[in-house]
């Protein structure tokens, strides 16, 4: 199937539309669920952690250290990932399941279009390569919702937020770039599971319903698998 | 013409179809006709290459679809069009986008080309503006129009129909039997047409196959359906008590 996905565009220019047209409906109609979800995650994470820090010895930056690397390690790439699986994996699966079942993929084969490529190719490459955007997106409001939270609160001032946010910043700033590799390993899972099952689908609207789900659940364990791979990679 | 040479096609270890043998000529509306399950549909789409052939050779005026590598095939599916049953149209596109798509993607034509065309497929279907439509919004009888006009958006030579009277009214589905036949004349084309539809049988069959148990049962036209001895057939074609009536006042 890959082989095929990959296979060079029968009209490039058609091709060129269908990708910003994907880029849109995939990536840029996620952002506000993902900012929405960042905001009020940040400043969860930044409210536990200010919570949780009973000792004295311990100086009041470290709320802002732990939401950053909290936000850049795990939250933004892994969980934020997950739930696009979800609202992405199951849009795509659908999609394509009832283009199966309703003989419309059959009418681009006998058209002579190379379906898989016409229908795959512009979802996991518009994913692909802008899922990670989404993702510094999330990161970004995920810090300021810790700073709106813990400020509001007055569990802490900006100074103090921002002086943890900035800490030891020059040894793990490479966290972004083990993110961002994730966020792209992360991309092409989600779509490329979704759009196996969308494409394999078999019988009517129940087996789309049944295709859906599937690629949500096969979608969500790929990404905690490679999650962890990437992590013993990378970081271990 | 296509040429349908001894092919046998199996699922796993059920048989479908058995060395069946048929001949399309262009200019004539040929029916695949024969009762639910029993290969109609299987035998179409290894016609068009949706299902590979166990055994046997399929040949578009002469050349072998079945030896001929994926882009090859391409060339040749470029002269297909094909009507599904449920229409098949893009829901995602309207009726306009529909009909410009084969050309959009097989061509070189500017928009205002690829237009016009579409316009003109639309309107020898009787669709008049009705362009910014999507398919929800249109009738089942507007669909299998617009169907066709995708269909015959690329000038094909082989059109293939599966089931285009499914779910429609007599009087749409004796529209969309005309409209077919008139393009076969009009355009030369090969057509195939597989149908359980009486009336289609009557009114266009050209040449018709019955297709029974994976086995081509019985060939003929139109008018030897009528007078045929063959069992099966007459148990299919004349299956209620007023066809048989009417049948027998043919004879007579």
């Amino acid at each position: 199937m890959l082989k095929s996905v990959f296979r060079r565009p029968e009209k490039f220019r058609v091709f060129r539309q269908m990708f910003f047209s994907e880029v849109d409906s995939i990536v840029i109609s996620s952002i506000p669920l993902v900012g929405f979800l960042s905001i009020f995650m940040g400043g969860v994470i930044s409210l536990q952690t200010a919570a949780n820090m009973g000792s004295p010895l311990l100086p009041e930056y470290t709320i802002g250290y732990i939401t950053r690397s909290s936000t850049i390690l795990e939250f933004s790439p892994t969980i934020i990932s997950l739930i696009l699986a979800g609202k992405v994996g199951s849009n795509i699966a659908s999609e394509i399941g009832t283009m199966r079942v309703t003989e419309q993929i059959d009418a681009l084969e006998i058209m002579g279009v190379n379906s898989i490529g016409y229908l795959m190719l512009p979802k996991i490459l518009a994913t692909t390569m802008f899922l990670p955007f989404v993702v510094i997106i999330s990161m970004v409001l995920c810090l300021v919702g810790g700073w709106i939270a813990g400020v509001q609160s007055g569990l802490y001032s900006t100074h103090t937020y921002l002086i943890g946010i900035r800490a030891f910043w020059y040894e793990d700033a490479w966290y972004v770039y083990y993110a961002l590799v994730k966020t792209v390993v992360f991309g092409f899972l989600i779509t490329s599971i979704a759009c196996y099952y969308g494409y394999y689908t078999k019988g009517g609207s129940l087996e789309v319903g049944r295709s859906s789900t599937k690629a949500v659940v096969a979608g969500s364990v790929a990404i905690l698998l490679a999650n962890y791979v990437i992590t013993q990679l990378l970081l271990v | 013409m296509i040429i349908v040479d001894n092919i046998s096609k199996s699922f796993g270890d059920t048989d479908i179809l058995f060395d069946i043998n048929a001949k399309f000529t262009e200019g004539q509306v040929n029916l695949i006709i024969g009762a639910s399950g029993h290969g109609k549909s299987v035998l179409t789409k290894c016609i068009v290459g949706l299902h590979e052939v166990n055994k046997g050779s399929i040949l578009y005026d002469g050349r072998d679809f079945t030896a001929m590598n994926r882009r090859e095939r391409i060339e040749i599916r470029k002269e297909i069009g094909m009507l599904f049953q449920g229409s098949a149209l893009f829901d995602s596109m309207t009726v306009e986008e529909n009909v410009m798509f084969p050309l959009k993607m097989f061509t070189d034509m500017s928009y205002e080309e690829r237009l016009e065309r579409a316009n003109f497929c639309l309107q020898r279907v009787d669709i008049i503006d009705k362009n910014d439509l999507f398919p929800a919004e249109c009738s089942g009888g507007m669909q299998k129009r617009i169907a066709i006009a995708r269909a015959i958006a690329m000038n094909p030579k082989y059109l293939f129909c599966d089931e285009p009277n499914s779910g429609l009214d007599p009087k749409t589905s004796i529209r969309i039997d005309n409209l077919i036949r008139e393009i076969t004349y009009e355009y030369n084309i090969t057509t195939v047409v597989i149908t359980h539809d009486m009336n289609s049988v009557m009114e266009i069959g050209d040449h018709i196959i019955f297709i029974n148990e994976g086995k081509k049962w019985w060939e003929g036209d139109r008018k030897e359906i009528i007078s045929t001895d063959n069992e099966e057939v007459v148990k299919f074609v004349y299956a209620s008590q007023f066809m048989q009536n009417l049948r027998d006042k043919l004879i007579n």
